[in-house]
Formats: C-alpha cells, sequence, structure tokens
C-alpha cells in the first residue's frame, strides 16, 4: 500500500505489518504531528497488533519523535499489540541510548530478525 | 538575557557579540528552520564533520521546539531571535525567545522511571548529551550551547 499522500509506506509479512517512511525523512517536530496522525489512524485500522517500525529511510530524529514513539507504544499495547523499531542507523540508536529508550523498545538490527522476533 | 562573558572557565568565555551573526524569525515550525540552514551552511564551509553537524542540528532543533513551544507558548505574534558563530574551532549558538522564562532546574530526569514513559522532556537532556556547553541566562528565555571542534589525535 503506498497513496501519494501518504509518508507510510506498509506491507504485510506473515501477519506482522512492517512499516517504512515513504521517502528520506527528518522526523523532527515540523513533521511529526503529521506523520503521528497517519500511524495513529493505520494502529486503530489494525485488528493484528503485530507492527515492525523501520527507521530504514530516516536520516535524523529529534526529541519529538520519541514522543511520537512512546504515544504509539501505548495505543499498540492498549490494544493488546506489539511494536517493534528496527534499521535505526548508529547515530540515531545513539539517541534511544542517551534517553534510555534503547531499554523501553525492543530494537533490532533488521527487519528480519525483527519479524522473527514476534 | 545575559549575553556577556562567562566566569569561570577560561576555555568557555564568550566571543563579543560583535562577531556573531544574527537572525530573528517569526514564532513558527517552519521558519525556525531559516537559522538552522544558515547555521548547517557555515558548519560545511568550516569543514565540520558529520557527527558534529549531526549534533549541531539535534541540539538546535531542540532549543527552538523549546522556545517556539514552551518560551513564546506557540504564540505566532512573538520571535525567536538566534545568534551564531562558527569558527574553525568551535561553534556557539544563542537561542532567545520572548517568554517568561524557566528554571531548568525544574525540569526532570526523563530517564527517572517515572519520567521514562512521558512522550516529552528530553530536549535539554538531549542539549547538554551532545554539546559541550549549554547555559541558560539567569531568567531561563535564552540559551547559550557551544560545541568545540574535537582535536584529532
Amino acid at each position: 500500500m503506498t497513496d501519494q499522500a501518504t509518508r507510510l509506506k506498509v506491507k504485510d509479512l506473515s501477519g506482522v505489518s512492517v512499516v517504512e517512511f515513504s521517502d528520506r525523512k527528518i522526523l523532527d517536530e515540523l513533521c511529526i504531528h503529521e506523520i503521528q496522525e497517519e500511524l495513529s489512524a493505520f494502529i486503530d485500522s489494525k485488528s493484528s497488533g503485530k507492527i515492525l517500525l523501520s527507521f530504514k529511510n530516516v536520516d535524523h530524529l529529534s526529541s519529538a519523535a520519541l514522543g511520537m514513539l512512546i504515544t504509539l507504544k501505548k495505543k499498540i499495547e492498549e490494544k493488546k499489540g506489539a511494536l517493534k523499531l528496527s534499521d535505526i542507523n548508529p547515530q540515531i540508536f545513539e539517541v534511544f541510548k542517551i534517553t534510555r529508550l534503547n531499554k523501553l523498545f525492543d530494537i533490532h538490527p533488521s527487519q528480519e530478525k525483527a519479524r522473527a522476533s514476534f | 538575557m545575559n549575553v556577556g562573558r562567562q566566569q569561570g572557565a577560561s576555555e568557555s568565555e564568550s566571543r563579543p557579540l560583535n562577531t556573531f551573526k544574527e537572525i530573528t524569525v517569526d514564532n513558527d515550525l517552519t521558519e525556525a528552520k531559516r537559522p538552522e540552514e544558515a547555521i548547517l551552511r557555515d558548519l560545511s564551509a568550516h569543514g565540520y564533520d558529520e557527527n558534529t553537524t549531526f549534533a549541531i542540528k539535534l541540539a538546535l532543533e531542540e532549543a527552538m521546539t523549546n522556545a517556539f513551544r514552551h518560551g513564546n507558548q506557540c504564540d505566532p505574534d512573538k520571535r525567536i531571535t538566534v545568534r551564531y558563530s562558527v569558527t574553525d574551532d568551535r561553534i556557539e549558538i544563542q537561542v532567545c525567545d520572548e517568554g517568561e522564562g524557566f528554571c531548568p532546574g525544574d525540569v526532570p530526569d526523563p530517564t527517572e522511571p517515572g519520567y521514562i514513559d512521558r512522550p516529552h522532556g528530553r530536549g535539554i537532556m538531549l542539549m547538554r548529551a551532545y554539546l559541550d556547553e549549554v547555559e541558560f541566562c539567569s531568567k531561563g528565555c535564552s540559551v547559550r550551547l557551544v560545541k568545540f571542534r574535537k582535536q584529532t589525535p
């Protein structure tokens, strides 16, 4: 599913919804609200709660993105689902480590490893 | 707002203001990108590496967001002033809002168990982690950010 107006690309692989950003992204305060709305609507539409968010196309982020992820994680878990993250580059992973959010989120080096862990 | 020389550590004396460039923008998230773009151009011109660029981009984004949202309370009639100096040995940026100020000491540690799952409150922590100096004026409506060029061994 790729829509010109969407910022997300979603594919279903063995019951896991793999979500990527549709172009190279800077996840900052300016764009995070719309991305969060789109992700939130997607979560609402899902009956299966296995969601993998790939950071493959993410070049940069700010703390606004971290806040979005926390909010989405809570939303998914309220629906008895699970959120995993993958493909986070070393610079961005460092942001997760500094904020200790690498302990809060289930992060994997690749989509394959993440999907296998559901 | 204290933009004068800092007491104490000799390596962190602020340069005279007439060596700084200044950009004032409306309190708007799109407008807030203009100082970032100008500073990143200067970083590139001075050959700063990708890690430094990432650090400055992140810290400045956090400072501008705080100025926009907390300092200026999202008020479109307010402004943010950014003064910056990029030289061969360091980057110095001051971000000033038109708000009432705050006490940085009142911001809780976002890594503490009661706060780690809150969506906000990590901006200052990230600024301090990625920069060599982060100093708020006594009122709290401006912040001075400094990053020194890392010397290669």
